[in-house]
């Protein structure tokens, strides 16, 4: 697993897909942050950060589906997911591995965000005057969302050789959970099961950790998610025809 | 018995990709596997590496059934699949050492520099691998597959699309590598197999129809015939020779060239003397020609 994720990591950087990806999601959150008339802290004069929460789920969903298009799709088409396949670790290993680096990556772009977070907090009067239990909340929420996507992610780009086609497929997966679950108990189709629907999107649990209150049933749910999503890739990846 | 092979069946669909295939292979074996396209050489293969799991009937690698015990029988195994697909945006030697960890070495580092020694890539480990030649490709394919130490390498048509002096190269390395390994290495070139292998399996339509050591092989099918080729100076009557009756049958190569099949027994120079004689030529060149595998492989996989 180890060397898989190295190998995905180095992938990463060599590409430049690491760069591209951190700087577009630094940039247009600090756009969003600091800069645009109706979303800035500045001219909103609150001194917490949910520009960033509040964005970041969206910007990510393109992000991360674009990290992840190609962590298997590229494999497949090129063969060799073959050569991969046939040295002695396990299908596990392999997709932990793959997972893992873009999980990395999420992490290493959010982690500049940290700045802005000691910049509002420098800006708060009193200085630090500041919402932390709901910071570090967001913040584990936001990680744990970014997480699920790559989950999401490193599945579709198992169901297809075509990188596009992964890309379209993730960016649809990630938003159905995201908010498509809200949507659909907003509609009252379903009567009395309307909140379990809604508890099955993510956004749902993302706000509910962002509160600052750290549910555990919040957490089990995105730890499933991806689970679930992991699981399902080694299904696709072995039942595949070759 | 490094490989051994029993009843394996492989259905894709409603279609048998291989079927009911059988053979074994002893340790230090070098052992050509031929057919034509679609026989099945490459889905047995990616059964005894691992890669697709057989409907029925059992692959042993070292001992081992592949299935049960696939991260041992992988760990065993070099495998050079077809098309040697590699990531062209890697470094020759950095993805040499992604592969030697994915095989869980410990000592990466000098594996890694006697293998590239081995396959003669010193001068371009530096590279990235999109930038190398067909040849280097290859070699760094092979590597992949020797760093591991394997008992058993199993090549999937090693040397297709290399010009002629990469596939002597290639075939030098794989003789060299063959006297300590077992190699089971598919083609469909037959003068490559006859100059690098022991013995060969013949596969068709997803059945064995051969399997014999390749001397035997020749012999075989040349026991009671003889092909010869000659060369008349003019352009002669092919149906008058055809009739002769001793001539089974008739090749044109080229103009007043031709490959004959006869009987051990006849004497070909008197006919072919007396024919001359009578259509006003003389021959330029009469010469026996060694049956080679070429034709057995015709023979076998034509229309079974």
């Amino acid at each position: 697993m180890y060397s898989i994720l190295k190998k995905e990591i180095r992938g990463f950087l060599s590409s430049l897909i690491a760069y591209v990806v951190i700087i577009v999601f630094l940039l247009l959150i600090g756009l969003f942050t600091w800069v645009f008339a109706d979303t800035n802290v500045l001219s909103l004069g609150y001194s917490n950060l949910d520009t960033l929460f509040l964005m970041a789920p969206w910007i990510f969903i393109f992000l991360i589906s674009a990290i992840t298009m190609r962590s298997f799709s590229e494999e497949i088409k090129q063969g060799t997911f073959e050569i991969l396949r046939t040295k002695p670790i396990t299908s596990y290993q392999i997709i932990l591995g793959k997972y893992l680096a873009a999980v990395v990556l999420v992490v290493f772009s959010i982690l500049p965000t940290l700045l802005y977070f000691y910049s509002i907090y420098q800006l708060g009067l009193p200085e630090g005057n500041i919402d932390m239990g709901a910071t570090w909340g967001s913040y584990l929420g936001l990680l744990l969302l970014g997480s699920g996507y790559a989950a999401i992610g490193v599945f579709s780009s198992a169901i297809t050789p075509n990188q596009i086609v992964a890309f379209i497929v993730s960016m649809f997966i990630c938003f159905f959970f995201f908010l498509g679950f809200e949507q659909m108990s907003q509609l009252s189709l379903f009567g009395g099961l309307d909140s379990l629907v809604q508890s099955l999107g993510i956004q749902f649990h993302y706000e509910s950790i962002s509160r600052g209150v750290i549910d555990t049933r919040d957490v089990l749910y995105f730890l499933s998610l991806i689970v679930l999503f992991l699981v399902l890739t080694q299904f696709v990846l072995d039942k595949k025809k070759w | 018995m490094s490989i051994v092979v029993d009843n394996l069946t492989k259905i894709y669909g409603t279609q048998k990709a291989i079927d009911g295939v059988s053979f074994s292979i002893n340790s230090g074996e070098i052992v050509g596997f031929l057919g034509p396209n679609g026989a099945g050489k490459s889905t047995t293969m990616k059964i005894l590496t691992g890669f697709l799991s057989p409907n029925s009937g059992s692959a042993k690698v070292a001992g081992l059934e592949v299935s049960e015990n696939p991260l041992i029988t992988k760990g065993k195994i070099g495998y050079l699949p077809e098309l040697n697909p590699l990531y062209p945006e890697m470094y020759v030697k950095e993805y040499l050492h992604f592969s030697a960890e994915s095989y869980g070495l410990k000592n990466v580092k000098p594996r890694v520099k006697k293998v590239i020694e081995t396959t003669g890539l010193l001068l371009e480990q530096n590279k990235k691998i999109g930038q190398l030649s067909k040849g280097y490709k290859q070699r760094v394919g092979l590597a992949q597959a020797l760093l591991n130490n394997p008992e058993v390498l199993i090549l999937d048509e090693p040397t297709s699309g290399l010009d002629p002096n990469q596939m002597t190269d290639i075939r030098k390395l794989i003789k060299q590598l063959g006297q300590d390994k077992t190699i089971l290495l598919s083609s469909h070139i037959m003068q490559e197999v006859e100059a690098m292998c022991d013995r060969v399996i013949i596969i068709n339509k997803g059945k064995i129809v051969a399997d014999d050591l390749v001397e035997n092989m020749k012999s075989e099918m040349s026991a009671n015939h003889r092909i010869t080729k000659v060369s008349f100076r003019d352009d002669i009557d092919k149906e008058k020779l055809e009739s002769k009756k001793d001539i089974i049958s008739l090749k044109e190569l080229g103009p007043g060239t031709y490959e004959l099949v006869t009987d051990e027994s006849v004497d070909l120079a008197q006919i072919l003397f007396d024919f001359a004689i009578q259509s006003n030529t003389i021959i330029l060149e009469q010469r026996e020609i060694e049956k080679s595998l070429e034709s057995v492989f015709q023979q076998l996989t034509k229309n079974v």
